[in-house]
């Protein structure tokens, strides 16, 4: 490693080679400001302006028409549909992606790869056809949207339909959080406090769930961001009826659709406010428990 | 398992109560006797936000009963597959006859009489497709002749996709079979050429819109007389003008039951006494008041009739078209003559 990193050092920087410490970094200082340059520039441009740009425009008719947009009676609704969707889609999530996760990371049985694969498939497919698929399910035309409608249960056009669309546009981010770190982490504790006499749910709730609480927190705020900010999937399933079955990334559309600029980028900057606060919880989390977070890791 | 965990328990009891708050606060306020849900298309958002209230009121004071109309707004072919997957629309106020049709075709909900239930062929009320111009007209254009000259930029959107795109395609159509006399191999070039000038097709009449209104793009829009007035007026009429050809097309936007969900849900009476209303004096002049030209003009205030002006229009059952059964195959369907004479450039 030193030989060849010297090698390479005097090749590259001729008279150089009498330097015994270095940084591991042997980069000139010009490569090292243009690459953070480069990074900071290219984040400012596609991320920061985007977002600052929502933000001004959203209170460029002032608070109180800000509060307007956002109080109007058809935002409300979306807002609280999208915080009933996200309440349903992520718990489901939660339990899927945990058992899913312990299953695949702990045990061995026929057909692990498989579910292993089929967990990515939301990540693949595009989500027009997400939402498609329960269209041809449960449309009037499939086979169970009659009958379901026999009973009086409407799915697509109507709540059900876009809570599915959203559970299963979601259900990966747990999942994938979860798998690694279990795998990682391997089946020592398990083992040991199976040992000293722990039932399955006690090592389950002592021993493996302390263990991913981090990764398990992590992935279940990505998924919420995810679950409230979906929208092509959704919007195949939505019916689009105001004040019933628009979320608030369809709400945002069509206030943008009707001219009303100021009131979709309230709406808007409503839903990037989510996001942030979803980021700022996550490093927040990240720094104040860091070292237990290193531990978990460690395995 | 043996032994019921405590702290197991007490995450149990969190979710459900989470759950639980989740549901309450998802259930909507009661708000009335009876709902309807008007699925329609997108340029009538402003219309039947106004003429919702008027209903309600309306019916209130006649019935006693309150009613309330939700809205479903998309592109119109979009919101008539909606119907037919089994949307519960109870009455839908399309952009074409076609695509009430289709309902009419592929899910059997509405009757195929549909169309001699209502007065006008179940058209409350009717529209043109005009020109919107940059202010000032700096390519002085004034007639469909205008729109292949050299230099002219024209906005439309693709026939194939939006209803509006259609009336805009026929409109061009009209003008050139008048000017050239019939002779078929001459309007296919003129309307071929027209294309050529098209630098983006969106997908629907508000893409268009947003594509010439706000991001600058073109010379001039082929619009809705609705739109193009709505444009103006949300977006500042000192951009833009309005430039009325001397012919243009009769566009007769469509209303009707959806039978089948009225009678699952019972809300037949409700239904068509909505639809009806839009012929009353009321309903007239909140259309008129919404740049739609109402098909009873005789009810309604001169004041709100002057900005319509009068204009020669062609309607779909022309000969030269032969109605919406005829047109929509021989010219969009798959290889008609939309295909043959649209060739993109790039």
């Amino acid at each position: 490693m030193a030989m060849s990193d010297a090698a390479f050092t005097r090749e590259r920087l001729p008279g150089a080679a009498a330097v015994h410490f270095r940084p591991v970094t042997i980069e000139r200082r010009r490569v090292r400001v243009g690459l953070i340059v480069v990074s900071l520039v290219f984040l400012a441009v596609f991320l920061l302006l985007p977002v600052v740009a929502v933000f001004v425009e959203a209170l460029r008719g002032g608070p109180k028409a800000f509060m307007d947009a956002i109080f109007e009676p058809d935002a409300a609704a979306a807002i609280r549909l999208t915080l009933l969707v996200a309440a349903i889609a992520v718990p489901c999530n939660l339990v899927f992606g945990l058992a899913a996760s312990w299953a695949i990371a702990k045990f061995d049985f026929r057909g692990k790869s498989l579910l292993n694969t089929l967990i990515d498939l939301p990540f693949s497919v595009s989500p027009v056809i997400s939402g498609l698929i329960y269209i041809l399910m449960f449309g009037s035309h499939s086979l169970l949207g009659p009958i379901l409608k026999s009973y009086g249960i409407q799915v697509i056009f109507a709540v059900p339909g876009i809570v599915l669309a959203t559970i299963f546009v979601t259900f990966p981010f747990v999942a994938r959080e979860l798998i690694p770190l279990m795998e990682e982490q391997g089946q020592g504790d398990e083992e040991a406090a199976l040992s000293l006499g722990a039932s399955g749910w006690q090592v389950f709730f002592r021993v493996t769930l302390p263990n991913v609480k981090w990764a398990l927190l992590y992935g279940v705020l990505l998924c919420n961001a995810r679950a409230m900010g979906e929208f092509g999937a959704v919007s195949v399933v939505s019916g689009h009826i105001r004040g019933l079955t628009n979320t608030m990334p369809l709400h945002v559309e069509i206030l943008y659709n009707e001219y009303n600029f100021a009131a979709a980028f309230a709406v808007a900057s409503l839903l990037a406010l989510l996001a942030l606060f979803t980021l700022i919880v996550k490093s927040v989390l990240e720094w104040r428990y860091a070292d237990e977070i290193a531990a978990t890791r460690r395995h | 398992m043996a032994r019921t965990n405590p702290s197991m328990a007490r995450h149990i009891r969190r979710l459900l109560a989470a759950l639980a708050l989740g549901l309450a606060t998802a259930i909507p306020p009661a708000f009335a006797d009876v709902t309807l849900l008007n699925v329609s298309y997108d340029p009538t958002r402003e219309l039947y936000k106004a003429y919702n209230e008027a209903f309600a009121a309306h019916w209130k004071a006649e019935t006693g009963e309150a009613v309330t109309i939700q809205q479903s707004h998309g592109g119109s072919g979009k919101q008539a597959r909606s119907v037919i997957d089994g949307i519960e629309a109870d009455v839908v106020t399309l952009a074409l006859q076609a695509d009430i049709d289709a309902i009419v075709k592929e899910s059997g909900k509405i009757a195929p009489d549909w169309r001699s239930k209502l007065p006008h062929n179940a058209s409350p009320y009717t529209s043109t497709i005009v020109f919107l111009v940059r202010k000032g007209n700096p390519k002085g254009i004034k007639d469909w002749g205008d729109l292949v000259k050299d230099g002219v930029e024209v906005i439309t959107p693709n026939p194939k996709t939006s209803g509006g795109a259609r009336w805009n395609y026929l409109a061009a159509w009209a003008y050139a079979n008048k000017a050239f006399g019939n002779d078929e191999a001459k309007i296919k070039e003129f309307v071929g050429n027209l294309y050529k000038h098209v630098p983006v097709l969106d997908t629907g009449a508000r893409g268009s819109t947003t594509t010439f209104a706000q991001r600058g793009i073109g010379d001039v829009l082929l619009a809705w007389e609705n739109e193009a007035f709505l444009a103006q007026e949300e977006l500042g009429a000192d951009k833009f003008d309005i430039v009325v050809p001397p012919l243009s097309i009769l566009a007769e936007p469509p209303v009707a039951v959806v039978d089948a969900n009225v009678d699952a849900k019972g809300t037949r009476k409700q239904a068509e006494a909505y639809l009806k209303y839009l012929y009353s004096k009321e309903g007239q002049q909140i259309a008129a008041k919404n740049f739609y030209r109402p098909t009873e003009p005789e009810l309604v205030d001169a004041a709100d009739l002057a900005r319509f002006p009068k204009i020669e229009l062609v309607t779909i059952d022309d000969p030269q078209f032969g109605g919406w059964a005829k047109v929509q195959p021989e010219h969009f369907g798959d290889g008609g003559i939309f295909d043959q004479i649209y060739k993109p450039t790039n």
